[in-house]
């Protein structure tokens, strides 16, 4: 039995009634290092400003048209001192990785390595404007493409679109060049095929792209049900949407087969890339068959998650669909220097299927990525997808024993174990579970998701844990899980630590009150 | 490999516990045809920390540093001075290293800071609900155009002429896979943009109008008749803001009768960053459109103990619970840059966004009438804040703009770039001129303009 915390803690104090310690109350509410902090608008003022500025000449003559602003805008300023506490007292409330243990699956909440912060920022890459003179910006764009070089390298692909935001973004880029594919050919088809336990992206996406969508089931087992897949087959099913390895934390060993019935059936295949974590460095969706596969690169590549947001999701294509990608993208010519297809390059543009984005991707994103890279090397990066894998396995068979694990018979998971709440003592739930591992000190793993599986309770640990870490961590969930077997009804009013009890979030939705209105 | 904690002996151990005789058991469901023998050829090895900072700094130092030149580029992207605390609260691990809140419990700090966030975005557009932000505003654009035939169950949009290209090209991409049909028109070179053109172009089918404010030119007008009309139709105004500083001098689109205001947040906190990350906004008039809004929202709400706290909300539009008839299918945002756009606008507050803006338009005025005084160029715009076109004589406005590069300034950004092939804007130039511009280099840039029109000629000659 690992010792639950090497600083010396004991479980020693009993709770009070109200699950909380036993102490008087404070004046102003805080707990010591637990502060409150009163929102934006309660604290600042109109006339106040942390920057020092000319004071306006309201007689200098402006060219505004008439339009000068009469009315206050409504906003409050800080000095700066005042700013940087407002923040930082906030940032207390927040858990990060920086903090502890965060197993979200399906989210690879890795390290984020701070030199990649550090190139990031460097003037070169930070100060640099995306419509610069080309001739001015060879480094930039020899990032993008050095960036794409690794990321076609990895996944064996020919091609890369490189603007797209996020993972989703992502995804529609690929559907749309599937569709122009289609459309090039004068073939109307109208279905995207998405199997049951996808990420909800994958149907809204899509969706939004104009197709209708349709679910494939799961066998028992955990993976697409191949048999029901290839009878949905037909000549109006435009792409298949599949996650590898998928949702359930399991690797599609039939996805060769899968690509090959929908190729036989003109149809495309593309591939949610959210979990290559698993694979990178080790297996090249380009030996399965893939079309189309976004990378998120806030995921697999360590960009920072940044309370949500920004990603960044790159797009690798096949031959078949490398000419409808969208503009812009970088270019090399005979004599070496780099150069952006645009709109106004028409011999070269191909039949692209047009422009996501008004500039050229997430460069800030590209420098942090490649850092990234080439600090892991291609031995790093495969031991990365080793690391995340043995780390889930182990988690995965330590738990089995006390927790449903509907597919652990499935053979090895991928980076994620997942578990259900099949054997909670009734009335006690996934939530509760979660809720008692914030009060443990841990961020709660992914919940509720995928569908497939009732209470689903999704765990990423990641390569970047060490051993203690997750041993540490399995004692905590093996204890809280342990409460949820044995109805410990304290568990449903969990937590009792955070900065905040569990929120009234129907009510939230009920009236929703979006903007402060002081 | 710095960044992976297991040793050896740890894994042996975890093998151990797994029943498993090596690693590549566990990879036993990956086809033959795709297992590899070792790492993946043609990339290199693992390397220090030094070496790749070694490798990124070269990188870098091929790119001219807009910081170190005179420099006056816009067009969508502009360059302001970002406080030094913003940096230094956007990398405190627990806002840089989080998720998004999920679990609001241990995510307050987030959350406090989108509600504070939407807040800020609503008031400087003159709405009533911002969200918690979207990719950039381009895509944001977009989206409105897909709300608007959402709310009017309509599928035809006029876009005015002077929306950015790039906006109005991502708009039409998405239009062409939806099925929508977009209305759209090139800017017509003159003092004052055609709103009256552009109101004649909405008809009974027509979701909204979308206009840009500031348009892509830097001219400025009122847009209450174009609000009058597209409600008269029962269409729905759609106003762009790439430039949110501006609205620290200008009237809110609100004001004007937008209904949906989206725009790019970048001038404030995000830096240039060759085009991104950047930060979406978008933002209602009426808060009965809300639910068919896109994109995350963050909303007030009490514990179960009664005290303040706050959560996403109305998640029903969203595509994690509703799947295909989500309102749209953006999941990850632009977290951190909302944040750094937030401790931006605190840190300036209504008394610093007002300075900055007027300062903004104090240099602005200076460059136009700068470069008026030099032969060979006129000032096309009556009206505008912080940024104006030019037009030049001579060779089209994108070679002066790379001769001007050569000679140490970054001039600005020529239509000719933004609109391929349209010889009418080829010898327009827009300049942008914000508070980190010095007299110095406007100065600078009317001499070398001079200079570059001038050599032109002779070489046309």
């Amino acid at each position: 039995m690992n010792a639950p915390n090497k600083s010396g803690w004991k479980p020693a104090m009993e709770l009070s009634e109200d699950g909380m310690h036993n102490g008087p109350a404070t004046t102003t509410g805080n707990r010591a290092l637990m502060l409150e902090e009163p929102l934006l608008f309660e604290i600042g003022r109109a006339d106040v400003t942390g920057v020092d500025l000319p004071p306006v000449d309201t007689d200098a003559p402006t060219r505004l048209g008439g339009l000068g602003r009469a009315e206050p805008i409504g906003l409050v300023g800080l000095t700066e001192p005042e700013t940087v506490r407002h923040y930082t007292r906030l940032s207390r409330q927040n858990y990060g990785i920086d903090l502890g243990f965060f197993p979200l699956g399906s989210c690879t909440m890795k390290h984020n390595p701070r030199l990649n912060e550090k190139m990031a920022r460097l003037p070169g890459f930070a100060d640099i404007h995306p419509l610069a003179p080309q001739s001015t910006v060879q480094g930039a764009l020899e990032v993008v493409h050095q960036l794409g070089y690794w990321l076609c390298t990895l996944t064996g692909m020919p091609a890369v679109a490189m603007s797209p935001k996020a993972g989703a973004h992502g995804e529609l880029c690929g559907i749309l060049a599937i569709r122009a594919a289609h459309e090039a050919r004068g073939d109307a088809r109208e279905v995207v095929l998405v199997p049951e336990s996808a990420h909800g992206t994958n149907p809204a996406t899509a969706a939004f792209a104009g197709y209708r969508v349709e679910d494939i089931p799961a066998t028992p087992e955990g993976r697409v049900d191949v048999a029901a897949l290839k009878d949905r087959l037909g000549p109006d099913v435009a792409a298949v949407m599949i996650t590898n390895p998928n949702t359930c934390g399991l690797f599609e060993k039939d996805f060769r087969e899968i690509a090959d019935a929908v190729h036989a059936a003109g149809g495309y295949v593309y591939c949610d890339g959210a979990n290559f974590n698993a694979i990178v460095g080790k297996v090249r969706p380009g030996d399965l068959g893939v079309d189309a596969m976004h990378i998120n690169l806030h995921k697999t590549f360590s960009t920072p998650h940044g309370g949500g947001g920004p990603g960044s999701g790159p797009v690798v294509l096949s031959e078949a669909l490398a000419p409808y990608a969208p503009l812009p993208f970088v270019r090399q010519d005979a004599e070496g220097s780099f150069y952006l297809v645009e709109e106004e390059n028409r011999e070269e543009r191909g039949p692209t299927f047009g422009r996501m984005t008004a500039f050229h991707g997430q460069m800030g994103m590209f420098t942090r990525a490649l850092t990234y890279m080439l600090s892991h090397g291609a031995d790093g990066l495969k031991q990365v997808a080793e690391d995340a894998v043995l780390n889930a396995n182990y988690i995965l068979r330590s738990m089995e024993d006390i927790l449903h694990a509907p597919f652990a018979a499935s053979g090895p998971c991928m980076h994620e174990a997942l578990f259900g709440d099949k054997d909670f003592t009734e009335g006690l739930t996934t939530l509760d579970v979660a809720k008692g591992l914030i009060d443990e000190g841990y961020h709660p793993m992914t919940v509720y998701f995928p569908l497939v599986v009732h209470g689903a309770m999704l765990v990423e640990p990641t390569e970047t844990e060490s051993k203690a870490a997750i041993d540490q961590f399995i004692t905590a969930f093996r204890a809280v899980v342990t409460r949820a077997l044995d109805g410990d009804e304290a568990l449903k009013a969990a937590p009792y630590y955070a900065p905040r009890r569990r929120l009234d979030e129907t009510g939230a939705a009920r009236k929703p009150k979006l903007a402060y209105e002081g | 490999m710095r960044y992976l904690p297991l040793t050896d002996t740890d894994r042996q151990d975890m093998l151990a516990k797994i029943g498993a005789a090596s690693v590549d058991d566990l990879f036993v469901d990956v086809p033959e045809v795709a297992r590899l023998d070792g790492p993946i050829h043609g990339l290199p090895m693992h390397a220090s920390e030094m070496a790749v900072e070694r490798h990124m700094k070269k990188l870098a130092a091929k790119n001219l540093v807009a910081g170190d030149v005179p420099f006056f580029l816009g067009a969508g992207a502009y360059r302001h001075h970002v406080p030094a605390s913003v940096d230094t609260v956007i990398q405190r691990g627990e806002f840089l290293t989080a998720y998004t809140p999920y679990q609001p419990e241990i995510a307050q700090g987030t959350l406090q800071v989108l509600f504070e966030f939407q807040t800020q975005v609503a008031r400087l557009y003159g709405c009533a609900v911002a969200n918690a932000s979207l990719y950039d505003g381009s895509t944001a654009c977009w989206e409105a155009v897909a709300m608007a035939t959402r709310v009017t169950k309509r599928s035809r949009a006029v876009l005015s002429g002077a929306l950015h290209p790039h906006y109005a090209h991502v708009v039409k991409t998405m239009a062409h896979f939806t099925g929508d049909t977009i209305a759209d028109a090139q800017p017509a070179i003159t003092a004052e943009p055609d709103l009256e053109g552009l109101m004649a172009r909405i008809d009974d089918d027509t979701a909204c109008v979308v206009v840009q404010y500031p348009d892509i030119l830097g001219r400025i007008s009122d847009l209450t008749p174009v609000a009058e009309a597209a409600h008269a139709k029962g269409a729905l105004l759609v106003v762009v803001n790439t430039e949110p500083v501006a609205l620290g001098a200008i009237k809110s689109p609100g004001e004007m009768g937008a209904d949906i205001v989206v725009g790019e947040g970048q001038s404030l906190g995000v830096g240039l960053q060759f085009g991104g990350p950047y930060l979406g906004l978008f933002a209602v008039r009426d808060p009965k459109h809300v639910r068919q809004m896109p994109g995350r929202l963050c909303g007030e709400t009490t514990d179960a103990e009664g005290k303040r706290g706050f959560v996403l909300t109305l998640s029903t539009r969203e595509q994690h619970i509703r799947r295909e008839k989500a309102t749209s299918n953006i999941c990850t945002n632009s977290g951190l840059c909302a944040l750094a756009f937030t401790v931006h606008m605190t840190l300036l507050g209504e008394r610093g966004l007002r300075e900055l803006a007027a300062e903004n338009h104090r240099l602005a005025c200076l460059a136009a009438d700068r470069l008026a005084r030099v032969p060979g160029i006129k000032v096309l715009n009556t009206a505008f804040f912080n940024e104006f076109t030019v037009m030049l004589d001579g060779k089209p406005a994108r070679e002066i703009v790379r001769d001007l590069a050569d000679r140490g300034v970054l001039g600005g950004v020529s239509l000719g770039r933004l609109y391929p092939g349209v010889e009418a804007l080829e010898h327009a130039l827009l300049v942008a001129v914000t508070e980190t511009t010095t007299e110095d280099d406007i100065e600078r840039l009317a001499t070398e303009l001079e200079a570059s029109i001038a050599a032109s000629f002779q070489e046309t000659v």
